[in-house]
C-alpha cells in the first residue's frame, strides 16, 4: 500500500516537474524568438533603407532643376537617420562597424546642410554634385553587399542570436556569414572615406579641431605635482599619483589623483604649459550655509586666481548643496559662447569642488570680431514679433554649419517660456533659437 | 479587566496620534540675508515668487526654483520701483518687495507640501486660489485610518508591544511624508535633460562602475554622452545605453540596481561638461576584456580599473 502511494506521489512529482520544465522551456524560447525578431527587423529594415537611400540619391542626381532638390535631400537625410538607428539596434558594438556609421552620418550631414540651404539663391555647385554622384556609387556598393548578406542569411536561416554568441566568444567568429558580410561592408567603406576627404562632407563639427589655446613650456612631473598640491589644498606631494596620457589623447595631459579617508581629488593638467583642464573633488557636502550668490563670488575669485580673464557668468544652478556656474568669455562686450568654463562649488563652506576648462582651451583664441552691419533695431525686425524681447547682447556663436558668426543675442518671452534667439549681425539670418528650460517639476515629491 | 483598560487607552492614544496633522510647516516668514540669484532653490525663492505674485508681477507657479520666469518678473519689479535692474534679489530689492506685498508663509508652504495647485495673488481670498490634486482628503485622514486596524489585529496577543508597533508605523508614516523632501515643487535640471534621463544614466553608471573612484564614474557618464555626440553611435542617451552588447551592466541586468547619490552627482557633472576621459568613446577593464579589437583602439588614459580609448 505504502509503496503504491509513494510511487504515485513520485510519478505526479516527475510529471509535474516535466510539465513545469516544458513550460519554462517554452517561455525561454518565446523570449529568444522575440529578441531574435527584433534583431531581424532592424537588419531587414537597414537593408531596405539603404536600398531606398541609394534610389533617392540617384533620383536627386537625375533631377533637372538643382533648385528643387530640397525635398529629395531631406528624404535622404531621413533615411540615413533611420538606417543609423537600425544599426544601433544590432548587436555589432564589438564589431568594427564605425566607418559605416560614420559614412551614413556624413551623407546625412551633407544632405541636411544642402537641404536647408536656399537652393534657389545658392544651388548645388558642381563639386557638390560630384560628391553626390560619388555617394551614389558608394551607397550602391554597400547596398549590394548588404543585400548579399541578407540573401545568405535568409537562405541558410542564419540567426542573429548566433551572431551575438559568436561575437561574445570571439575565437570562433571566423566563419559566421553575417559577421563576415558586415566586415566586408566596413572594408569597402574604409576605402571610400579616403576618397571623400576632399569633398565638403567631412569634418565640420565644431568639436573636432585642435586645441587653440595651449601655450607655454612643457612642464615636468615634479612641477605638475607641486601645482596640484596647491589646488588640492594638501601639504605633501607623496600622496599624489601621477600618470600621463596614451597616444589616443588629443593633447598630452598629466592626470593627478589623491585620496584620503574623506576626500578624493582628480586633476588633468596639460603637459604643455600646465593648464588645468578638469578638476574634480569628491567629499561629503554638509548642509547649505552659503547662498548660490556667495558661491558665485567664490567661483569668480577662483577663476581669476587661475588666470581666466574677462569671464562673465552665463548660468548658475543649485543642485542640492552644490552650486554649478557657467562662465563664458567676454571680448570687449561680445559674449563668446564657445569659450566656456564650468565651476562647481560646495555650498557648505564654499570650497571649489570642480572646474572644467576643456571648451575654453579648445576654442579660445584672439578673435577679430567685425563691427556688426545691422543695428540692434534692424536685427530686432528679424525676430518673431510675438516674442517680447527682454535683454540683448552681442555674441559670437558656432552655427549649424560649424562656423563662428557674430550675432545679436536676444532673450525674450513667448507665452510662459523664455527663448534665446541669435540673429546674425551681418545679414539677419536667424542662426539659432533655443528654448530655455533648466527646471522641471519635482517628480520625486509627488 | 485591567488589561482591557490598558488596551482601550492604547487604542485611544493611537487614534489620537493618527488624527494629528502629520505635516507641520516650518516657520518661514522672512527672507534670510542671502542675495537670491537665478538658479537658486529653496524657501527664499518661494517667498520671492509668492511676494512677486501677490503684487501681480509673477504669473508662473510658485515652485521654489528661481528660473527665467521669476527672473523677468523680478526685473520688471525692479524697473517699476526704480531699483537697479540686475535680476538679483539683494537687500534693497527685498526690502522694497516686503513693503509692497504680504506673505503667508505657513499657508504657502502647506500648499507646496500637499502638492496643491495654487496661486497667491493679492486681493483674492486664499481659499479660492487653491485646488487639491489628490481630492480633499488630507494626510491626517489616511494616517488615522491606517493606524486603527493595524493595532486592532495586534492588540490581543501583544498588549504593550502593540503600542510600540503602532507608534513605529506612525513614525514611518511621518517619515515617508518627509523623505521626498518636497520643500520645493520643482528642481533645477541641466538644459535639455530631464530628471528621468539623469536617473537612467545614473543607473547605467552605477551598474558599470560603482566600485570606481568618483572621477571614474564621471568618466563613464562622459563616455555615454560622447557616444550620443559621436556620429557612429545612436543619438539619444537611451539608444546608447541599450545598444545591444554596448554595456555589460545592461546585458547582465545590473543596470536595474538602485543607484546611489554619488552616481547621480557624477552624471550631473558629466552633463554639465566635466569629461575626465578626454573625449573617449570606449572603455574597458583590462583584466576582463575578451575582445582583442578593443585593445587596438588608441588609448587615452586609465582611470581606476578602466582604460579609456578613442
Amino acid at each position: 500500500m505504502m509503496r503504491w502511494i509513494a510511487i504515485v506521489a513520485l510519478a505526479i512529482g516527475v510529471a509535474g516537474t516535466a510539465a513545469w520544465g516544458y513550460k519554462e522551456h517554452q517561455e525561454k524560447n518565446a523570449i529568444l524568438i522575440q529578441a531574435e525578431n527584433t534583431y531581424q527587423r532592424a537588419f531587414h529594415e537597414l537593408t531596405y533603407n539603404i536600398d531606398l537611400m541609394h534610389d533617392k540619391i540617384g533620383t536627386a542626381i537625375a533631377m533637372n532643376s538643382r533648385e528643387r532638390l530640397s525635398p529629395q535631400l531631406a528624404e535622404i537625410w531621413r533615411l540615413t537617420s533611420d538606417s543609423l538607428s537600425n544599426v544601433g539596434q544590432l548587436p555589432l558594438t564589438l564589431l568594427p562597424f564605425n566607418k559605416t556609421e560614420e559614412f551614413l552620418s556624413n551623407i546625412g550631414e551633407f544632405t541636411y546642410r544642402t537641404a536647408i540651404r536656399d537652393l534657389k539663391k545658392d544651388p548645388l555647385s558642381d563639386k557638390e554634385l560630384e560628391t553626390l554622384e560619388n555617394l551614389y556609387t558608394q551607397a550602391g556598393e554597400i547596398k549590394d553587399e548588404l543585400r548579399q548578406v541578407q540573401h545568405t542569411a535568409m537562405e541558410n536561416n542564419l540567426r542573429w542570436m548566433d551572431v551575438q554568441l559568436a561575437l561574445a566568444t570571439e575565437d570562433e567568429q571566423a566563419d559566421n556569414t553575417i559577421i563576415d558580410g558586415f566586415k566586408t561592408v566596413e572594408k569597402k567603406i574604409e576605402g571610400f572615406s579616403e576618397g571623400n576627404v576632399d569633398s565638403s562632407i567631412s569634418g565640420t563639427s565644431s568639436e573636432d579641431h585642435q586645441y587653440e589655446n595651449i601655450d607655454g613650456k612643457e612642464i615636468s612631473e615634479e612641477k605638475a605635482l607641486e601645482y596640484s598640491k596647491g589646488i588640492f589644498n594638501i601639504k605633501q606631494t607623496q600622496d599624489l599619483r601621477i600618470t600621463g596620457t596614451g597616444d589616443g589623447a588629443d593633447i598630452p595631459l598629466y592626470s593627478i589623483s589623491y585620496e584620503d579617508e574623506n576626500k578624493s581629488a582628480y586633476l588633468d593638467l596639460t603637459q604643455k604649459g600646465g593648464h588645468p583642464i578638469t578638476l574634480l573633488v569628491d567629499r561629503p557636502v554638509n548642509n547649505k550655509t552659503i547662498s548660490l550668490n556667495e558661491g558665485y563670488k567664490k567661483a569668480e575669485e577662483y577663476i581669476q586666481k587661475h588666470d581666466f580673464e574677462n569671464m562673465e557668468l552665463l548660468n548658475s544652478s543649485e543642485y542640492g548643496n552644490i552650486g554649478i556656474y557657467t562662465f563664458i568669455y567676454n571680448q570687449n562686450g561680445v559674449r563668446v559662447f564657445a569659450d566656456a568654463i564650468e565651476v562647481k562649488v560646495a555650498l557648505d563652506n564654499g570650497d571649489i569642488l570642480g572646474l572644467t576648462a576643456n571648451n575654453y582651451f579648445l576654442n579660445h583664441h584672439k578673435r577679430d570680431i567685425p563691427e556688426p552691419t545691422l543695428s540692434s533695431k534692424e536685427a530686432r525686425d528679424f525676430v518673431n514679433p510675438s516674442v517680447g524681447i527682454q535683454e540683448e547682447f552681442l555674441a559670437v556663436i558656432t552655427n549649424d554649419l560649424g562656423e563662428e558668426v557674430l550675432t545679436y543675442e536676444f532673450l525674450g518671452i513667448l507665452g510662459d517660456d523664455t527663448y534665446r534667439i541669435f540673429i546674425n549681425a551681418m545679414d539677419g539670418t536667424e542662426e539659432k533659437v533655443e528654448k530655455l528650460n533648466g527646471k522641471e517639476i519635482n517628480y520625486a515629491g509627488i | 479587566m485591567r488589561i482591557k483598560k490598558y488596551i482601550f487607552i492604547i487604542i485611544i492614544c493611537l487614534v489620537a496620534i493618527g488624527l494629528q496633522e502629520t505635516y507641520n510647516p516650518k516657520e518661514v516668514d522672512a527672507f534670510t540675508n542671502q542675495i537670491i540669484q537665478r538658479g537658486s532653490v529653496g524657501d527664499d525663492v518661494i517667498e520671492l515668487q509668492a511676494r512677486l505674485q501677490y503684487i501681480g508681477y509673477y504669473k508662473g507657479k510658485i515652485d521654489g526654483v528661481f528660473g527665467w520666469g521669476t527672473y523677468w518678473s523680478l526685473r520688471n519689479f525692479q524697473k517699476d520701483f526704480g531699483l537697479d535692474i540686475d535680476g538679483l534679489a539683494g537687500l534693497k530689492t527685498r526690502q522694497k518687495l516686503v513693503d509692497a506685498s504680504k506673505f503667508d508663509g505657513k499657508w504657502v508652504h502647506t500648499q507646496i507640501a500637499q502638492g496643491n495647485d495654487f496661486t497667491y495673488y493679492g486681493g483674492t481670498p486664499l481659499s479660492q486660489q487653491t485646488k487639491s490634486k489628490k481630492g480633499t482628503s488630507g494626510k491626517s485622514g489616511t494616517g488615522g485610518s491606517k493606524a486603527a486596524p493595524q493595532q486592532g489585529t495586534q492588540q490581543g496577543s501583544q498588549g504593550q508591544g502593540a503600542q510600540n508597533q503602532g507608534g513605529q508605523s506612525q513614525n514611518t508614516d511621518n517619515n515617508t511624508a518627509a523623505t521626498p523632501e518636497r520643500n520645493t515643487a520643482a528642481v533645477n535640471v541641466p538644459q535639455g535633460f530631464s530628471q528621468n534621463d539623469i536617473e537612467l544614466m545614473a543607473n547605467a553608471v552605477y551598474g558599470e562602475s560603482r566600485g570606481e573612484p568618483y572621477e571614474g564614474q564621471v568618466a563613464v557618464a562622459a563616455v555615454i554622452l560622447n557616444r550620443v555626440e559621436s556620429s557612429s553611435f545612436p543619438n539619444t542617451v537611451a539608444g546608447v545605453i541599450f545598444e545591444p552588447r554596448a554595456f555589460t551592466a545592461v546585458a547582465d541586468g545590473q543596470i536595474w540596481l538602485t543607484p546611489n547619490e554619488k552616481a547621480k552627482e557624477a552624471v550631473l557633472d558629466a552633463i554639465n561638461g566635466w569629461d575626465p576621459t578626454g573625449n573617449a568613446i570606449y572603455y574597458f577593464n583590462p583584466d576582463t576584456a575578451t575582445s582583442s579589437w578593443i585593445w587596438g583602439r588608441p588609448q587615452i588614459k586609465r582611470i581606476g580599473k578602466h582604460i579609456f580609448c578613442k
